[in-house]
């Protein structure tokens, strides 16, 4: 493996890997702010790259059809939120498990009903439709560039409004205690609203960002759900920070996982989380 | 706590297994030419709720919520296509205990590490460890990879020369899964009835205060998670030997979620509920597949449905039906912080 | 070992009859067919295709089949082989139709035909491409309408040769379907004397390919040759034009690569080669008739698996009519069915011993979003399908 190899495969896992931070960070916000486990997570990666999809062929830009996609997004989490989950908070992760197991089912066919099961495939929007030269054969996506710049933007924002805002201070409380959080005068509930909302929406949007990368096809939620369990569980469920380095680890593992050793390629990342859970239970940011 | 359940319950069981087992008998002037095919169907059922039932020792009694329970089911599948001889039938004298052994090793292995986790910890890791070994054999060569594998003879039961079941015959080996499936059920409402099952009963309420008390609870589990999966094990077998195939998605994570949902429709930490839950599930997918190719809609809102408004399956109606119900006697399950903890009454009459 | 064989077809159509026997249908019954495809998930695309195919090859004669009105049984595989034998027991035993047409998904196939042996239904394989279905497994009762892997990634081998590459890497995703369509371009290619640098497997499903072309410009092929389908195959071929391979080291690929989804490659689809037994740019008159009829009844333009679909119609149309609709006699059906010669849309198509259409393989390549015929790659080709003896 000569050095060049070596650098841009370097490149390869970093991007991977933050691609799945993104991809992965709302399934770890809804589960560390509000103790709810979303199976439907991929279904609403899924949804997100056919919105953009659809409305990128009715309105003829990307950016358009992004910038309406997001509220959509967030009116689904909204609807499933108040419609679902609110009475399920108080019960066990089972029940959680089972109603998006349901969710899956319905947002699949759904899918199928609206958009049908052709395979699509959004352009490379402008200004980022261009390439970089890295060796004399190989060149690289100036928009995976771009995407990894967004997702490092926000892992940062969202490290930030936890941490250092008011907003962070009464999530995080509202994680810890829900009851006292309500004595003092905060709607928890509009709050849970709020967070589950967005946790959608940041998944909606993963799949939105990456949609030019990739294929939009039935099913294309399904595959990648099990890998954003992988990368929760290593991080540490809930933890943001966790989720971060939990995906560049799998983002690097996979990469060069499927190089060095390619007869174990499809269950590298499992041999990863198994050997983690052995040394720390709970993840390693936990 | 010994769960007691009101009279009817047993009743109802009774004749639902009394209805099932004569199906021979009336099967064919119901269904006329269809009855081998919904005899099929009934055998299917009645693995599946052994399958059902296993998952429930974990979900229902000891509190831990599986989203890996296919990896045992699959291996059961698995090791009996493997380990068949290829132009012979194998004997289930030694196949039986060689699936169990296999299942045994391997749920002690996943067990040790799933078990040091907790809550959704847990459901995360068994699904990551389904998903390993689904993984694992649709790459393996060896294990016919995607394609699955042919078992081109069922198991026999030989004693010396003579055969004591014929299990290629399709009402014997019908009986055969209903002796197993009631033999489980018996199996299991002993052992949650003894002191090893108080103890699990008692982590499932509060863990701590167990291990307070001195109990390793760590080792209970385990235990437990043994047990489920060896008879998970058992039901894949069956499973394998109905159609004589075995194929990677028995083990997928599809097939955990499911099986969890035939456990919540009947009504889980029951024991009987899941069986009823198997049933129920393959009949309203019978019903919606022929109703509609768009079916998934029907089966997912269903299962919604039971979530929100049934929380407690079918067993939870039989046990305290809701126009029976006093508010002062009954909880409503919407409160309950506890999964599967089974509404429990005095005795009646 | 004759005697073996025989033996075990005079117990399959034993059973068989004894089936049919027992269902005592009088002629003005319908036919029934059981669609075993998938309506849901991925393969929904696939599924519609065949059933849209075979809708119309049979409406186009008149809705019959050998005189008799059809009835379709339309049940969704899942394209999940664990209940495969389940649904096709269903079929057989429920709704005791007369013929199974299905699958799609090479899994699904292997469920449906252990049934299928056991039952003596005859199956009809309108899609999965697996070659234990006409060799292995070898059963007087099954036929496909389709391909096998080996037959459409074969004739690529010589073709690739021809065109002067010699170091080739062969790369797919590590399933039984993609490994065999590579098998069968390895075999070709190295027997014209080339070498196969390096054979990359994909985890499947994924459609992370960056590492794998990273990997591919490193060894520096001459050409790259690849099964991908659906999504995946979408993801590849934009992948690798996007990561500037596609000028350097030209890409080949099976048929099904790009099949159905052209618009969706846009201009990384162009120059792509392919080899496969349909294009819709055939220039034949059977062809042009069927892509105008589809389109007029359909409102799209067909696929390969249209074709499929409709040359399974166009078989029981044909065989129906040579037992007069008599589907009563397993043996005379089987034969009438093995007999069939079609003018497919595809160009000419019979049957092997084992089943399996013997049929022309093209060489295609995408020009301005469509499959553009650039030859015959191999005329008439026959797959060995060596186990299999009837």
């Amino acid at each position: 493996m000569d050095l060049a190899f070596f650098g841009v495969q370097l490149l390869n896992g970093l991007q991977y890997g933050l691609l799945l931070f993104l991809i992965a960070s709302g399934l770890t916000l809804i589960f560390g702010i509000m103790g709810i486990i979303n199976l439907a997570h991929g279904a609403m990666y899924m949804i997100g790259a056919y919105l953009v999809w659809d409305l990128t062929l009715r309105l003829g830009n990307f950016w358009l059809a992004i910038l309406i996609a997001i509220p959509v997004a967030v009116a689904l989490g909204l609807i499933i939120e108040r419609l679902f989950l609110d009475t399920l908070y108080k019960r066990d992760h089972l029940y959680q498990v089972l109603l998006t197991f349901g969710l899956i089912l319905v947002l699949n066919e759904a899918q199928r009903i609206i958009w049908g099961g052709d395979v699509h495939s959004v352009p490379v929007p402008a200004p980022f439709d261009a390439s970089l030269q890295l060796t004399d054969n190989l060149q690289y996506s100036v928009y995976r560039l771009f995407v990894m710049g967004v997702c490092l933007a926000l892992a940062g924002v969202i490290y930030w409004v936890i941490r250092h805002t008011r907003l962070g201070i009464i999530i995080r409380a509202g994680a810890v205690n829900r009851d006292m959080v309500e004595g003092l005068g905060i709607n928890v509930r509009t709050l849970f609203t709020l967070i589950f909302s967005v946790g959608v929406a940041l998944t909606a949007f993963a799949g939105m960002i990456a949609a030019p990368l990739t294929s939009i096809a039935p099913g294309m939620g399904d595959s990648i759900l099990i890998t954003c369990f992988v990368v929760v569980v290593i991080g540490g469920i809930g933890s943001i920070k966790g989720a971060f380095w939990g995906a560049i680890l799998i983002g690097m593992a996979t990469t060069f996982g499927s190089v060095l050793i390619p007869s174990l390629a499809s269950m590298v990342i499992y041999l990863i989380m198994a050997a983690v859970l052995l040394v720390k239970p709970r993840g390693l940011f936990a | 706590m010994l769960h007691t359940y009101p009279k009817r319950v047993m009743a109802i069981m009774l004749a639902l297994t009394a209805i099932v087992a004569t199906f021979p008998l009336w099967g064919e002037a119901v269904f006329g030419g269809q009855a081998d095919f919904i005899l099929e169907k009934i055998t299917l059922m009645l693995i599946l709720a052994l399958f059902a039932m296993s998952l429930d020792l974990l979900v229902g009694v000891v509190g831990l919520v599986s989203l890996g329970h296919a990896l045992f089911f699959g291996l059961g599948a698995y090791t009996l296509a493997l380990a068949s001889p290829e132009f012979s039938p194998a004997s289930l004298w030694w196949m039986l205990p060689l699936v169990m052994l296999v299942a045994a090793v391997a749920a002690l292995v996943v067990g040790m590490l799933v078990i040091r986790t907790k809550g959704i910890f847990f459901i995360m890791t068994t699904l990551a460890f389904g998903q390993m070994l689904y993984y694992f054999i649709s790459t393996s060569q060896f294990a016919g990879g995607t394609d699955g594998v042919f078992i081109m003879f069922r198991p026999s039961l030989t004693l010396g020369e003579t055969a004591l079941l014929d299990l290629d015959n399709p009402y014997t080996f019908f009986y055969f899964c209903l002796g197993l499936l009631v033999a489980g059920y018996l199996f299991l409402r002993w052992l949650t009835r003894s002191y090893f099952g108080q103890v699990l009963d008692g982590i499932h309420d509060n863990e701590h205060r167990m291990q307070a008390l001195g109990y390793a609870t760590a080792g209970y589990k385990l235990v437990a998670f043994v047990i489920a999966g060896v008879m998970a094990a058992i039901a894949g077998m069956l499973a394998a030997m109905q159609y004589g195939f075995a194929n990677p998605a028995q083990l997928g994570w599809h097939t955990s979620g499911e099986v969890l949902m035939m456990l919540i429709l009947g009504g889980m930490g029951t024991i009987f509920g899941p069986i009823l839950g198997a049933f129920a599930y393959e009949i309203l997918l019978f019903v919606y597949e022929h109703a509609t190719t768009h079916w998934p809609i029907l089966m997912g809102l269903t299962i919604i449905a039971a979530v929100l408004v049934l929380p407690r399956g079918i067993a939870g109606v039989i046990i305290a039906p809701p126009w029976r119900r006093r508010a002062s006697a009954y909880e409503p399950a919407a409160d309950e912080a506890t999964p599967g903890k089974p509404a429990t009454q005095g005795e009646e009459g | 070992m004759k005697n073996l064989k025989k033996t075990a077809l005079a117990s399959v159509l034993g059973t068989a009859t004894l089936v049919s026997a027992f269902g005592a249908m009088a002629d003005d019954h319908p036919v029934k067919l059981g669609l075993m495809l998938p309506y849901s998930g991925t393969y929904t695309a696939l599924g519609e295709a065949i059933t849209n195919g075979l809708r119309l090859a049979i409406e186009q004669q008149g809705g019959q089949l050998g005189g008799r009105d059809v009835e379709y049984v339309e049940l969704d595989s899942e394209a999940n082989p664990s209940k495969a034998p389940q649904n096709m027991s269903r079929l057989v035993k429920g709704d005791k139709v007369d013929f199974v047409i299905g699958p799609v998904h090479s899994g699904v196939a292997m469920g449906m035909l252990r049934v299928a042996k056991q039952s003596g239904a005859i199956t009809i394989i309108p899609n999965a491409g697996l070659e234990a279905a006409t060799n292995q497994l070898c059963m007087p009762n099954v036929f496909r309408t389709s391909f096998s892997m080996w037959q459409d990634a074969y004739p690529m081998g010589k073709v690739a040769y021809e065109q002067g590459h010699r170091r080739i890497v062969t790369i797919t995703w590590d399933y039984a379907g993609g490994k065999e369509d590579l098998a069968g371009f390895e075999e070709a290619f190295e027997a014209e004397g080339g070498e196969i640098v390096e054979q990359i497997l994909v985890p499947f499903p994924s459609t992370e390919f960056q590492s794998y072309l990273t990997q591919i410009a490193s060894l520096e092929p001459d050409a790259v040759y690849t099964f991908f389908a659906g999504g995946g195959g979408v993801s590849f071929v934009r992948d690798y034009a996007a990561a500037g391979l596609k000028e350097s080291i030209p890409l080949l690929g099976s048929g099904f690569l790009t099949e159905g989804n052209v618009a969706a490659l846009g201009d990384a689809g162009e120059g792509v080669m392919t080899t496969l037994h349909y294009a819709e740019t055939l220039d034949s008159e059977e062809n042009q008739a069927f892509v105008s009829g589809y389109q007029e009844a359909y409102g799209e333009a067909p696929d390969t698996y249209a074709v499929q679909g409709y040359d399974t119609g166009m078989m029981l149309v044909q065989a129906l009519d040579a037992v007069d609709g008599n589907t009563e006699d397993q043996e005379a059906l089987i034969e009438a069915l093995a007999g069939v010669e079609l003018e497919s849309p595809r160009g000419p198509m019979s049957f092997s011993d084992s089943h399996h259409p013997i049929q022309n393989v093209y060489l295609r390549e995408i020009r301005d979003g469509r499959h553009e015929v650039v030859g015959v790659a191999a005329e008439q080709l026959e797959v060995p399908d060596d186990a299999c003896r009837m």
